[in-house]
C-alpha cells in the first residue's frame, strides 16, 4: 500500500479492508476529491484512486463492472468506443466547486466513478433515464469494521435480498467505502436536438416543461436557464435515431405552440448547452452560496421567488439550483415544502453552521443514524459529513 | 420447507391478542375463526400452507399503526400481505402470526398529472393505477403478469418487474415515496412527489425488502405518458444459441425495445396446443416490441429485421395490425396457463448475463434429462431474467421434492454464470435457503443489520429471505 503520513492509498480491496480495519481514528474518504460537499470532515485521508480499472464490460449485455477509483473519463471513453454511455449523465462538480485546480488535499482532482456513486450524481437525463442509483446494479464495499460486503451483481434484474446498492448510492462514503461498482449502461443515440423557447417566465417555463415531459415524445432533458445568465431560455432535449428525432422535434414544437415558436439547436451546440445545464455552469464564477432543491416541479417557481437570488431549473423544475448570498440559511427562508434542500457550495465555516443535508424528521433520522451505527460502529467513515 | 416452531407463549395468549385487536378495529376487520383464517394459509406458492393465528384488515394508516403497536407489545410476528400473489411464499404465515392484509387500502389519493405522479393507498391493484390515469394518456410502467390482481404493496415489497422493464425499469425505478409504519407503530414518510432522496436512500432499501422493514400503507408512484404506438415482431430460430446471439446483437445495435421475450421449443409446443396462436414450429422464438410513432416503429423494426436476417431466422413475422399484435402476444401471455393445463409446475426466475443464455439453456436441457422432469423456458431475454417452468405431478410422492432439487440446481447455475437467484419474484421462503449460494455470510450479515435497525425485535415477516440458521440468533433474541 502506498502510504504517506497524510494519506493511505490501498492498491487492492484487501488492502482497503486492512486499512479500514486497522484505522485508529476518523477517515476522510477520497475519490478524486472534486466534490467537497457536506460538513467538513477531519481525519486521515484514505484514497481509493488505487482501485482502478475496468473489471468487465459486455456491450451486448449492457453491463459494465469497474473499480471504484477508476477515473470517470476513462469509464466514459471505454463506453464511447462501443457507442454506449452511462444513462444518468453524471454531473461534473469541478466547475461549480472550483476543484479543478484545488481538489481536496491528497486527491488527484480527477472525478472517479466511485465518487459519482457516493454522490449519486445525476444530470439532466435523470428525468427519463433515472438517477445514478437507478443504473447501479452492483457494489462491493468495505464497511467501517473493515469487512468486505457484496450486494447486487452484474445483472439488471435482481431482487435477491435487500437492495444495499441503492443505499450505498448517495451515502457519501458514510456507510462503507466502495471498491467496485457495476452499471447497466445504454446505447448512445445517433442524434440529438434541442428545442428552445425564449422569454418564458418561470411559471410558464415549468408548465411548458410539464407539457413536454407529459407528451409521448420522449423528452430527456428539460431545463429553464437563469434570465440573468442566459436570457431565460427554456430548453428541451430529444435523442435517438435521426429520423425519429426530427419527427419528434416537429411534433413537440407543435404540441408546445401555445408557449411560443420553438427554435432548434443541434450537434455540438446542443451538447455544449446540456453540459452547461448538467454542471450548472451559470453559477461557476458567480459569488454566493449554491443550494440544490429537490421539489415538486410545479412548486419550483414559488420556491425560487421566495429564495431570491438566481435560479436554474433542471428536471422540468424538479431540480432547482439556487445562487444566494453567502451564509443564507435558505431553509429558514423557504419554510416547510415538499422536498429537500442541500447546501452544495459554501465556505467551510458556513457548512459547519448550516446543515448541508436537509434535516430529517426524528423517526427517519433515527433510522439513518441506526444504519450508520451498524455499518460503521466506530463512526470513522467520513464522520458527520451528512449530519 | 422448514418454518420456525410457533412460539407457545404467543399461542397461549391468542384470545387476549384477538381481543386487543378487536378494540382498535371494526368487528369485520379481525378474522380469527379457523374456518376463515384458512383463506390466508398460503399465497401463490400453494405447496406450503399454514393458517395464521388471526388476520387483520385495517383501512387506514392509523389502524395499521394501532395493530402494529399491539403486536409489538405482545411480541407477535406479523406477516404483511398484499393480494397474496407472491410466487415465493412472501406472504406465507406461521401459526403464531397475525396476517396484516392491506386489501381495504385501495383508494387513489391524489393524481398529479402536471408532475407525473400519483399517490395511492398500497392495497390498490397494479392495473388500477394505470386505469386511474389512462384516460389522460398516462400509465404506470411496472407490469407483473399478475397485474390484474397484485397489490402495489406487494410490488413494493418484492420490487416487482414485468415484461416491459427493459425500457422502463422495475418498481424501485418508478417509486417516488412511501408512507410506512414501523413494527413499533411509528409512521414514517420516505421520499415524496419529488425525484431523489435527501439523505440516505432509505426508500431504495425498503423497496424489495419483502415486508420485513415496515408496512407500506401509501405510495407516490411515477406515471409516464403513453407512447404513440407499439408493435411487436415475432422471430423464429432453429437454435437457442442463435436466438440468444440475436438478442445481444439487437441490444448492441442501439435499438432499445420495450420488451424482448424468449420462448423455447417445449414452451412453444405447449402454448400452441393450448392457445393456438399460430407460432412457427421452431427451437426458439423471440417477441420483440418497439414503441413510438408509426414511422419510428417502422424504422426500428427495419433495423431489427436487418439484424435478424443475418441469423437466418425460420420466420420473421411483423405485426401489421392490432389483431396481429394480439396474436403475437397471445402465446406468450398464455404460456403459464398452458403449462398449468398440462401439469403442476414450478416457476423460477433466476437472472443471468444475457451472454450466458445459450449455455444456461443447454445445461437446463441436460439437467432436465438427469432429473427426469420436463422443463419449458419462457423469459424476459433483454434483461436475462429467466423463467424456467419445471413440470411435475403434485400427486406423485416425491415429485415435488425432486422438482425443488432440480429448481435449486438451476438457480445455482444462474449464480455460477454471474447471475442471481431471483430477478423479480423475491426470495420469500422459496429461495431463502439458497441465499448462501449467492451471498457470503458477511453479505447476509450486512443485510440483516438493516432489519435490526428497522425492526429490532425481528417481528415483521421474520422467517423469510434469510436462511433460518442465519437469522436464528436474531429471532431468538427478539
Amino acid at each position: 500500500m502506498a502510504m504517506s503520513p497524510q494519506q493511505m492509498q490501498p492498491a487492492s480491496e484487501a488492502e482497503l479492508a486492512e486499512a479500514i480495519g486497522a484505522a485508529a481514528g476518523p477517515l476522510r474518504i477520497l475519490g478524486g476529491g472534486t466534490r467537497p460537499v457536506g460538513r467538513p470532515v477531519t481525519g486521515a485521508a484514505l484514497s481509493v484512486a488505487g482501485l482502478s480499472g475496468i473489471r468487465l464490460y459486455e456491450p451486448g449485455a449492457l453491463t459494465l463492472v469497474v473499480g471504484a477509483g477508476t477515473p470517470l473519463a476513462e469509464v466514459e471513453a471505454v463506453l464511447a468506443a462501443e457507442g454506449q454511455r452511462l444513462p444518468f449523465e453524471p454531473m461534473d462538480h469541478r466547475g461549480l466547486l472550483a476543484t479543478s485546480d484545488a481538489p481536496a488535499s491528497g486527491a488527484t482532482g480527477e472525478p472517479t466513478i466511485g465518487g459519482v456513486v457516493a454522490a449519486n450524481a445525476s444530470g439532466p437525463r435523470r428525468v427519463q433515464a433515472g438517477a445514478c442509483r437507478d443504473s447501479l446494479i452492483g457494489v462491493r464495499f468495505v464497511d467501517g469494521a473493515g469487512q468486505v460486503v457484496r450486494n447486487g451483481g452484474r445483472v439488471m434484474k435482481n431482487v435477491t435480498g435487500y437492495d444495499l446498492v441503492k443505499l450505498m448510492a448517495g451515502s457519501w462514503g458514510t456507510l462503507g467505502v466502495l471498491s467496485e461498482v457495476a452499471f447497466k449502461v445504454l446505447p448512445a443515440p445517433e442524434s440529438a436536438a434541442t428545442l428552445v423557447l425564449e422569454g418564458l417566465a418561470p411559471e410558464a417555463a415549468v408548465a411548458a416543461m410539464a407539457a413536454a415531459l407529459g407528451s409521448p415524445y420522449e423528452v430527456n432533458g428539460a431545463a429553464h436557464l437563469p434570465a440573468e445568465h442566459d436570457g431565460g431560455r427554456t430548453v428541451l432535449r430529444l435523442e435517438g435515431f435521426a429520423a425519429s428525432v426530427a419527427y419528434r422535434a416537429d411534433a413537440l414544437a407543435a404540441h408546445l405552440a401555445h408557449f411560443g415558436t420553438a427554435g432548434q439547436i443541434e450537434g455540438g451546440e446542443s451538447a455544449a448547452l446540456w453540459r452547461e445545464v448538467r454542471d450548472v455552469a451559470a453559477f461557476h464564477d458567480a459569488p454566493g452560496d449554491v443550494w440544490r432543491l429537490s421539489a415538486r416541479p410545479a412548486d419550483a417557481p414559488g420556491l425560487a421567488a421566495k429564495a431570491g437570488g438566481t435560479a436554474l431549473y433542471d428536471w422540468g423544475g424538479g431540480l432547482l439550483w439556487l445562487l444566494v448570498a453567502e451564509g443564507t440559511d435558505l431553509r429558514a427562508r423557504l419554510g416547510p415544502f415538499s422536498g429537500h434542500a442541500t447546501l452544495i457550495r459554501a465556505a467551510e465555516a458556513t457548512r459547519a453552521t448550516i446543515a448541508p443535508f436537509h434535516p430529517e424528521p426524528a423517526p427517519v433520522a433515527a433510522l439513518s443514524a441506526g444504519l450508520r451505527r451498524r455499518f460503521d460502529p466506530r463512526g470513522i467513515l467520513n464522520p458527520g459529513l451528512m449530519e | 420447507m422448514q418454518m420456525p416452531e410457533p412460539d407457545p407463549a404467543v399461542l397461549a395468549k391468542r384470545a387476549r391478542i384477538v381481543a386487543r385487536l378487536q378494540e382498535v378495529l371494526p368487528a369485520d376487520a379481525v378474522i380469527h375463526d379457523p374456518a376463515e383464517t384458512r383463506a390466508y394459509e398460503c399465497d401463490a406458492l400453494t405447496a406450503y400452507r399454514c393458517p395464521p393465528m388471526a388476520v387483520v384488515l385495517p383501512a387506514s394508516t392509523n389502524e395499521v399503526a394501532s395493530v402494529l403497536r399491539i403486536c409489538h407489545a405482545e411480541g407477535v410476528p406479523v406477516v404483511p400481505r398484499g393480494s397474496g400473489t407472491s410466487l415465493a411464499g412472501g406472504a406465507m404465515p406461521t401459526a403464531d402470526s397475525v396476517i396484516l392484509g392491506v386489501a381495504r387500502l385501495r383508494e387513489v389519493l391524489e393524481i398529479d398529472l402536471e408532475n407525473r405522479a400519483i399517490r395511492v393507498q398500497a392495497g390498490i391493484t397494479n392495473l388500477a393505477v394505470t386505469d386511474a390515469v389512462e384516460g389522460d394518456g398516462f400509465f404506470y410502467a411496472p407490469d407483473p403478469s399478475s397485474q390484474l390482481a397484485c397489490a402495489i404493496a406487494g410490488n413494493i415489497a418484492m420490487n416487482s418487474g414485468g415484461a416491459h422493464c427493459l425500457k422502463y425499469g422495475v418498481t424501485t425505478n418508478n417509486l417516488l415515496g412511501v408512507t410506512m409504519v414501523l413494527m413499533d407503530g411509528t409512521v414514517v414518510e420516505l421520499g415524496g412527489p419529488f425525484m431523489d432522496a435527501g439523505g440516505l436512500d432509505l426508500l431504495g432499501v425498503v423497496c424489495g425488502s419483502e415486508g420485513q422493514l415496515g408496512v407500506v400503507t401509501e405510495a407516490w408512484l411515477r406515471i409516464l405518458p403513453r407512447p404513440e404506438g407499439a408493435r411487436p415482431v415475432l422471430i423464429g430460430f432453429d437454435s437457442n444459441e442463435v436466438a440468444g446471439t440475436c438478442v445481444s446483437d439487437i441490444i448492441k445495435a442501439g435499438v432499445l425495445p420495450v420488451a424482448i421475450e424468449f420462448m423455447d421449443r417445449p414452451c412453444i409446443r405447449a402454448t400452441e396446443d393450448f392457445a393456438r396462436a399460430g407460432y412457427p414450429d421452431c427451437e426458439a422464438l423471440l417477441i420483440v416490441e418497439v414503441e413510438g410513432s408509426a414511422a419510428e416503429i417502422d424504422e426500428q423494426l427495419g433495423l431489427i429485421r436487418q439484424i435478424a436476417m443475418k441469423h437466418d431466422p425460420v420466420e420473421f413475422r411483423e405485426s401489421g395490425s392490432a389483431e396481429e399484435s394480439r396474436k403475437i402476444w397471445l402465446g406468450r401471455k398464455s404460456a403459464f396457463g398452458a403449462m398449468g393445463n398440462i401439469n403442476d409446475y414450478m416457476c423460477l426466475d433466476g437472472t443471468i448475463p444475457v451472454s450466458s443464455l445459450p449455455f444456461v439453456l443447454k445445461r437446463i436441457g441436460e439437467m432436465s434429462k438427469e432429473f427426469g422432469l420436463d422443463v419449458a423456458n419462457v423469459f424476459h431475454a433483454g434483461d436475462g431474467n429467466m423463467h424456467p417452468l419445471i413440470l411435475f405431478d403434485a400427486n406423485k410422492p416425491g415429485d415435488l421434492e425432486k422438482c425443488e432439487a432440480f429448481g435449486a440446481e438451476i438457480l445455482k447455475l444462474c449464480v455460477e454464470v454471474g447471475g442471481c437467484l431471483t430477478g423479480e419474484h423475491g426470495v420469500g421462503i422459496e429461495k431463502r435457503d439458497l441465499m448462501e449460494v449467492q451471498y457470503d455470510p458477511a453479505d447476509l450479515e450486512a443485510q440483516m443489520r438493516v432489519k435490526d435497525v428497522f425492526d429490532p425485535r425481528w417481528l415483521l415477516n421474520p422467517a423469510k429471505v434469510f436462511p433460518l440458521p442465519a437469522s436464528a440468533p436474531r429471532r431468538a433474541a427478539a
